[in-house]
């Protein structure tokens, strides 16, 4: 299968930092679903950046980091400014902060598109409404012409996603696309994100915190812990997994039904850091 | 935009807040009236007056009847635009404002222009560039125009451009020669020799105010830049911004596309309060150019006491300020949707 992502040994260290945020971590996507757990500081969102190249105040070094046929590590600004937001894009956590204010929601959807589409006003609205349809937003012309803080945080969402995947791009990033939302519209978003990658066989890199999603939304799962990669599994073979750290997570999740005493905490060692083949049981 | 009932009570409530600060303005101004040192009698029949003379003005300027109906007559003449004479020019103080206050609002209007279109732009450039030498370098600018004192760059810069280079008309509003040739109708010299088609004197009117006007200017806009960079720094690290970017937007167009249209209102609040500033008459400014402004009007006439003229000139510089909230209560409006 053709990769469109390929990624060894990425290393990022924030400028002034003294320790890398993220150490080599390497792994490859295809037109499939990729989750990356971890907690928060851990690195996930690190990694989705450094993918699109918006980490201005980090030092990024890999062996490799390549977008289909497109060598991130030497591509030049210029080439990124054509590849972002048409081949590959990013959908952000919370819509509150990551619409535009003071522009219309229609607007924010509609400019992405005139960026890279040669086409009039009136096209790229026709567009971006029809776009809105897809996401499930009943009133798209309505809609089309509201502020951000005039729609609730699951339309928000919708809207975003709507912008992010207009120009039919093959990579999305998704940065925990539901974590700011309420537990009730969490699952329409993400059935609606979900039906739109499998359609258009989009390469998705889902980040999350959360164990469940990942397990139910996602082929494949990356599981990092202080900046580094320590598993990879089938997303259904999650249960199974070897790793200490993963194995601790998992067994923190309380259950509908199951016993209501203390969940056990994780009781970190120094030997997580190192990825699960390597610790001897 | 619809008018619904929500904002006609919006409207409503505003007028009222207006209102209210008008009539605290009114009983400050009247207070600062009484409680001044200064005998209004003495003022006005002199030193030599006999008792009889003094009692009988006493009487006329009605100081003795109770203070309530003191200011009860006070909202009268201010009702009815009688702000009384000056004692130093021997003029009504209306007649006076209305010469000098065009002076100043030519000056700072001019000013502010410079001001913003300086500030505003150096601001966005510094943030964007922080900590790098463009950021320095205007630092180092606007500290410059924030710490030299005006009346110190004023001399100077009439030294060179004026006596020196010969660019610019000294001070005054325009050269002797021109004075009195033309009609006074709106006192603002630009305005009425451009009406009188007299670009003699336009010219020589622009050539009088651009130096002053860009001292003025460069000194507002110091404060302007520095601010206008922290509300930048302020967006720039904000997550539609990210958004904007992974959209692919350049770099510049995310800065005023997207940054400098979140900055606006903010904007707006300090260049409308440089502006009242400016209004307010800059004494020293007005001094070195010999410019017959508000603020030269206003310190001349406080020196001697000249109470009707100084209340007169307090008023204004709070209906002022009044006026310019209003503005930028409209243009919050009209920039931010999340206020409409």
């Amino acid at each position: 299968m053709e990769n469109v992502l390929d990624v060894r040994n990425l290393t990022i260290r924030y400028r002034g930092a003294a320790e890398p945020a993220v150490r080599d971590v390497s792994f490859t996507l295809g037109r499939e679903r990729l989750g990356i757990v971890g907690e928060s500081g851990s690195g996930k969102s690190t990694v989705g950046r450094a993918m699109l190249k918006l980490l201005d105040t980090a030092e990024v070094t890999a062996d490799r980091m390549s977008f289909e046929e497109v060598d991130l590590l030497r591509a030049p600004e210029r080439q990124m400014l054509d590849l972002r937001g048409r081949r590959m894009s990013m959908i952000l956590q919370d819509p509150k902060f990551s619409l535009n204010p003071i522009q219309r929601c229609g607007h924010q959807i509609a400019e992405g598109y005139r960026r890279h589409v040669k086409c009039t006003k009136a096209e790229a609205r026709r567009k971006a409404i029809e776009m809105l349809e897809q996401v499930h937003i009943r009133d798209p012309e309505r809609v089309y012409d509201l502020y951000p803080h005039e729609v609730s945080g699951g339309m928000g969402q919708r809207v975003m996603i709507a912008m992010m995947l207009l120009t039919d791009p093959d990579l999305v990033i998704a940065d925990e696309p539901t974590s700011a939302l309420d537990v009730t519209v969490r699952l329409q978003v993400l059935r609606i994100l979900d039906g739109l990658v499998r359609d258009r066989g989009i390469g998705l890199v889902m980040i999350s915190h959360d164990l469940n999603l990942v397990r139910s939304f996602c082929d494949r799962v990356l599981i990092m812990y202080a900046g580094r990669l320590v598993e990879t599994l089938d997303a259904r073979d999650l249960d199974n997994a070897k790793h200490p750290y993963t194995r601790g997570l998992l067994a923190a999740q309380p259950r509908i039904g199951g016993p209501r005493g203390d969940l056990p905490v994780l009781d970190r060692q120094d030997s997580w850091l190192q990825p699960h083949q390597e610790v001897t049981a | 935009m619809r008018l619904d009932r929500r904002r006609l009570n919006g409207v409503a409530e505003h007028g009222i807040s207006i209102l209210v600060t008008l009539f605290g303005l009114l009983i400050l101004t009247f207070v600062i009236g009484r409680i001044m040192p200064t005998d209004p009698v003495r003022a006005i029949v002199g030193e030599d007056a006999t008792r009889e003379v003094y009692e009988n003005v006493y009487r006329q300027l009605g100081l003795d009847k109770p203070m309530w109906q003191q200011f009860l007559l006070y909202l009268r003449d201010v009702a009815t635009f009688d702000f009384g004479t000056s004692i130093r020019t021997g003029q009504p103080v209306l007649s006076d404002i209305a010469r000098v206050l065009p002076a100043t609002i030519e000056l700072a209007t001019f000013a502010i222009v410079i001001g913003a279109g300086l500030g505003a732009p150096l601001g966005v450039i510094a943030a964007v560039n922080k900590d790098k030498w463009q950021d320095q370098l205007i630092r180092v600018i606007s500290l410059m125009g924030h710490s030299m004192p005006i009346f110190w760059t004023g001399m100077i810069a009439l030294l060179i451009f004026y006596a020196g280079l010969g660019w610019v008309g000294g001070s005054g509003r325009m050269s002797q020669f021109y004075i009195g040739m033309v009609p006074e109708r709106t006192n603002f010299l630009l305005i009425d020799s451009a009406i009188a088609g007299q670009w003699d004197v336009f010219r020589s009117a622009l050539n009088h105010i651009i130096l002053p006007a860009s001292l003025l200017g460069y000194s507002s806009s110091a404060y302007i830049t520095r601010m206008t960079r922290s509300f930048m720094l302020d967006q720039i690290n904000q997550e539609y911004i990210t958004t904007a970017r992974v959209k692919g937007l350049s770099r510049r167009q995310t800065i005023w596309r997207h940054a400098f249209g979140n900055i606006r209102v903010q904007l707006v609040t300090i260049v409308a309060l440089a502006y009242g500033a400016l209004l307010e008459g800059a004494v020293l400014i007005e001094t070195v150019f010999a410019w017959p402004g508000f603020g030269q009007y206003l310190t001349s006439n406080l020196m001697i006491g000249d109470m009707n003229a100084v209340m007169t000139c307090v008023l204004i510089v709070g209906v002022i300020f009044i006026g310019l909230n209003i503005l930028s209560d409209i243009l919050y409006r009209v920039f931010d949707p999340r206020t409409r």
